[in-house]
């Protein structure tokens, strides 16, 4: 990860540009935070009101944010991630992505199978045997554990619906 | 006109136990709006005992702790399941105080009343050093002290709270009061004598009632409790007057019952009430009440929904006494 | 001395051979579900609770107790091994456990947390054993002041030495903040911050958090560098075992502190996690080489585990002793007792004495036996990181996702738990240091409610904070340790100026603050 001090010029995201887009973003939450805070009642009433320390707190916020905001323009700037690391981390992220979605509509188990499939496929070199093996024994196993001898229900779809469960 | 007639069967079949039309097909949650240990969690957990020991039901029950927003989750998440006849939710006074006085779009007529298995009574503990030996001694006490003194409960807006204020407005006095995260830390606060007296429920201070540390001066509750057993050396529960007639007009006793989402059929609710009624009928669950020295108050069908709304009636007349309603 | 025979007797309870087995069972089990992440130790405890109604009350709680050990030795394995915190508690563990994995060194990092774990456990017992009434009556010298001087103390003891830019390390405390004060307000009883949206309702937890910005992130980390697992060269046979313990003894003064800090937060009820941050950050403190810190050194591995599991088997005491729970573990136990009958609390120690022993001896037996089944399996979980990446990886996202769920059973944790992973990556490679977020998460809400109770019972006035000597000393140590920081890192630099002494930068370890 060195690739800030390395001389090779190898293209990539600029460092500054996501410094500054975290620092506003941090800056927002923090302008939100006060907007609750202050419409609770953020004063001092016999002590604390509710509202008292997350303004305080967002304040700080806003501050250290802009702090860095300060910082990061006078910088000399980087590469904050080289587009062909981005490209691999995509390669991760997407799949993960649309697991997590998939969860909502399928539930976890069969998310799971079809995301361990995805992921075994693209990015590993397994024979078909061993990507069905773990396709298969992935629901299985967490069902075995968490639904049966645990009693911890996890998210189900129409299939285990239809499985009656 | 099928409602209606669904209805009937519904009605019918709440008189005649042994006709079930319906059984459980996966496992049964039971879903427990406070954290694991607490008062709530220990009677779905006594629950789950006896129907298992029983073999009650076929399917096994699960218990599934949400515990976030006062139980507000636990709410919408039963809510968000109508029609599912496979999920529970033990419910206490918090199924109308939660909704009240935070705004959250919810209503116990939502969902479906099962059962009230049993009701618990609140007694006003002093910390056993204090002179205060009735609860006049006390409110007499809080009317010269200064600054004023403190109770502390579980949580704000909850019933330990609105015991405080009723008291307060009820006496004209002026007491302040502290929540802390459960029952639990206030009644340790009160051992450590941080606070000068607490609401807590009986299973919550019979530790340190044994022990000595703290003492009972009146339970919120119109009539004594039952249990004769000595507790103490020398006091059982039944031994602690009640509050009205230690001239502390206050009354205040909380529902333990246990709700459907909304949306099941008649034939769905039928069955868990009969098996509520056999739950209520096992070893297991009377020595559960006596242990906690719970009022023993069996209530299903119209006797249940009569309950409800009169309790809710007369929460949200306090609750708007106390200024608990949420108003932003 | 009479205690000590009644010992002797708990422990011919505890020797007998259905009940070690029990220990065995119970700890096994503890360990799967201190492993997998969101199932805890309250789940283990809570699942066999029902099972448990039938047989006498002391196979029972040795049964218990023992998911308790595994659930605290499981704890750190995840941990270490791939940065996902399987509890709370083991958080600080992962600062510098997983880089240690990283560089090939999971079997030792495992062994040293193992065995700190042991230790802390132990010191525990031995307080319950021969202090436990005496201790547990100084718990309720605790007021709201005082958990907030507790509270300040931790905050003190970990922050303000951070090599990062400073303006990130309080932007990421601030935040830390802000996430744990939405939610309901216990004082207050409003919502705040949630906007109106309910599944902002239950606010940030912290588990959920943590496996993002951790254990997601670290896969996304991971990746950049290319398909593998950096640590794949770890030793596996049990030798690994005996070399980490001869290194051990060196660290004789950090272990005896964790113990300390541990058993004084448990006792008091401070909690585990707590302890855990408390620990590491005061073995960074008086470490000779604080800047080796965050980036593999043994020594921060021993501290948080010892203090964690000293702090753990502490808060045992006043849930026997006083009734209280000091865990959500023992808040379970705690239903369990008066489910067989048992009413706890200073009756218990003189009603059920039998009981008591038999639960004390299986402590000693229970944490022994934990530590023995634990250490057998070093070599099989240091060889998980063998395994191609591109099994394992899914594997863990999977477990992460069951993970954020089961905290709560709520499927928008799992989008958050995504959302984290994201905010772990940005924020690592930006240099924001993670470890002040997360601490201010776990003890900011705990910490604004201790000192707005405390102001509640005074009328609003501040001086309730010196009203008595255990609050005024805790405030004042947390006050000295607080500029101990700067001024060090002030010393440091003047005697240092003019030397290149660029901190590096570019360092990946975890939570390096």
């Amino acid at each position: 990860m060195a690739e800030a001090s390395s001389s090779l010029p190898e293209r990539g995201l600029s460092r500054r540009l996501v410094e500054i887009l975290v620092a506003l973003l941090l800056i927002g939450i923090a302008a939100l935070a006060l907007w609750d805070s202050y419409g609770r009642g953020a004063g001092w009433d016999n002590g604390p009101e509710n509202g008292f320390f997350p303004a305080r707190v967002a304040a700080i916020l806003a501050i250290a944010a802009g702090a860095v905001l300060v910082g990061a323009l006078r910088r000399e700037d980087s590469v904050f991630v080289t587009y062909g690391q981005l490209r691999l981390v995509a390669q991760v992220f997407v799949p993960l992505f649309l697991y997590v979605l998939a969860i909502a509509f399928l539930g976890i188990y069969l998310a799971s199978a079809l995301f361990m499939g995805l992921f075994m496929v693209m990015l590993g070199a397994f024979r078909w045997w061993q990507v069905a093996l773990a396709v298969v024994l992935t629901p299985l196993v967490t069902f075995w554990v968490f639904e049966l001898q645990f009693r911890v229900p996890l998210p189900k779809g129409p299939v285990e619906a239809m499985l009656g469960f | 006109m099928g409602i209606a007639v669904r209805a009937a069967i519904g009605v019918l079949l709440l008189t005649v136990t042994s006709a079930q039309a319906w059984e459980p097909t996966k496992p049964i949650e039971i879903i427990v709006p406070f954290p694991p240990g607490g008062a709530s969690d220990q009677m779905a957990r006594t629950i789950q005992g006896a129907i298992q020991k029983g073999n009650l039901v076929k399917q096994p029950i699960i218990i599934v702790n949400k515990p976030a927003a006062a139980g507000g989750e636990a709410m919408l998440d039963i809510q968000k399941s109508a029609g599912d006849p496979h999920k529970l939710i033990t419910t206490s006074s918090g199924i109308y105080m939660t909704p009240l006085a935070t705004k959250l779009p919810v209503s116990w007529k939502d969902f479906t009343p099962v059962a009230m298995m049993a009701q618990d009574a609140f007694v006003l503990w002093v910390n056993a050093a204090k002179p205060y030996k009735t609860a006049q001694d006390f409110i007499e006490a809080a009317k010269t002290a200064a600054p004023p003194l403190k109770t502390g409960g579980n949580g704000s807006k909850r019933e330990d709270h609105l015991i405080s204020v009723t008291m307060e407005q009820a006496t004209g006095t002026k007491i302040t009061y502290v929540p802390y995260q459960g029952g639990g830390p206030a009644s340790v606060q009160l051992a450590g004598g941080h606070i000068d007296a607490n609401m807590n429920n009986p299973a919550e201070e019979i530790a340190n009632w044994r022990s000595g540390s703290v003492k009972p001066l009146c339970v919120f509750s119109p009539k004594p409790m039952e249990y004769t057993q000595k507790v103490t050396a020398d006091m059982a529960w039944s031994d602690i007057p009640t509050c009205p007639s230690q001239g502390v007009n206050v009354t205040y006793q909380m529902l333990r019952g246990m709700f459907m989402p909304g949306k099941v059929t008649p034939e769905q609710q039928a069955f868990y009430v009969d098996l509520f009624q056999k739950v209520s009928q096992t070893p297991e669950w009377k020595a559960y009440l006596e242990r906690n020295a719970l009022v023993p108050d069996f209530r299903a069908g119209q006797s249940f929904v009569d309950f409800l709304t009169e309790d809710e009636r007369k929460h949200k007349d306090l609750m708007t006494k106390a200024g608990f309603i949420a108003t932003n | 001395m009479d205690d000590l025979n009644q010992l002797l007797l708990g422990f011919q309870v505890a020797l007998t051979w259905h009940n070690v087995l029990f220990m065995v069972v119970g700890v096994l089990l503890g360990i799967v579900v201190g492993v997998l992440p969101g199932l805890g130790g309250p789940n283990g405890v809570a699942i066999l609770l029902p099972l448990t109604f039938g047989m006498d009350p002391t196979s029972a709680i040795i049964l218990l107790s023992s998911i308790y050990w595994g659930a605290l030795f499981g704890g750190a394995i995840t941990s270490i091994l791939f940065n996902i915190p399987g509890e709370a508690w083991s958080v600080a563990t992962t600062f510098d456990g997983y880089p240690l994995a990283q560089q090939g060194r999971a079997g030792e990092a495992l062994t040293a947390a193992f065995t700190a774990s042991f230790i802390g456990a132990l010191s525990g017992v031995v307080l319950i054993t021969f202090v436990a009434p005496l201790v547990a009556k100084f718990a309720l010298r605790f007021g709201p002041a005082e958990f907030f001087g507790v509270f300040f103390l931790t905050f003190c003891s970990f922050i303000g030495m951070g090599r990062e830019n400073k303006a990130k390390i309080v932007a990421s405390l601030a935040l830390g903040f802000l996430l744990a004060a939405v939610g309901l307000d216990t004082i207050s009883g409003d919502l705040r911050l949630t906007f109106g949206a309910p599944e902002l309702m239950k606010g940030f937890d912290f588990l959920v958090v943590v496996i993002g910005l951790f254990g997601v992130s670290e896969i996304l980390l991971t990746i950049e560098e290319g398909l593998h697992f950096k640590g794949k060269r770890a030793a596996i046979d049990l030798g690994v075992v005996l070399r980490t313990w001869a290194g051990l003894p060196r660290y004789w003064a950090t272990l005896i502190r964790s113990s300390v800090v541990g058993m004084w937060m448990g006792v008091t009820p401070g909690g585990a996690i707590a302890a855990s941050f408390m620990g590491y950050g005061l073995a960074k403190r008086f470490s000779r080489r604080p800047d080796a810190f965050g980036r593999g050194e043994i020594e921060g591995v021993l501290a948080p585990e010892t203090a964690a599991h000293a702090a753990g088997t502490s808060a045992l005491l006043p849930m026997l002793a006083l009734g209280i729970p000091g865990s959500a573990t023992a808040a379970v136990l705690l239903g369990g007792l008066m489910i067989w009958g048992l009413q706890p609390g200073p009756m218990l120690f003189i009603e059920k004495k039998e009981f008591v022993w038999g639960l004390i001896a299986s402590m000693y037996l229970g944490n022994l036996a934990g530590l023995l089944i634990v250490l057998a399996t070093v070599p099989v979980f240091a060889a998980i990181m063998r395994i191609p990446f591109a099994l394992v990886a899914p594997i863990i996202l999977v477990v992460c996702a069951i993970g954020a769920f089961t905290v709560e059973s709520s499927r928008f944790d799992i989008w958050l738990m995504l959302i984290f992973g994201v905010v772990g990556y940005v924020f690592k490679k930006l240099d924001y240091p993670l470890a002040p977020l997360v601490l201010a998460l776990v003890l900011g809400d705990r910490a604004e409610d201790a000192f707005r109770q405390a102001l509640l019972g005074s009328g609003g006035d501040l001086s309730v904070f010196f009203s008595n000597a255990l609050v005024s000393s805790l405030m004042i140590l947390g006050l000295l340790l607080l500029v101990w920081g700067p001024l060090g890192d002030l010393r440091q630099r003047l005697t240092r100026r003019g030397g290149n002494d660029q901190p590096p930068r570019e360092i990946a370890g975890s939570g390096a603050s």
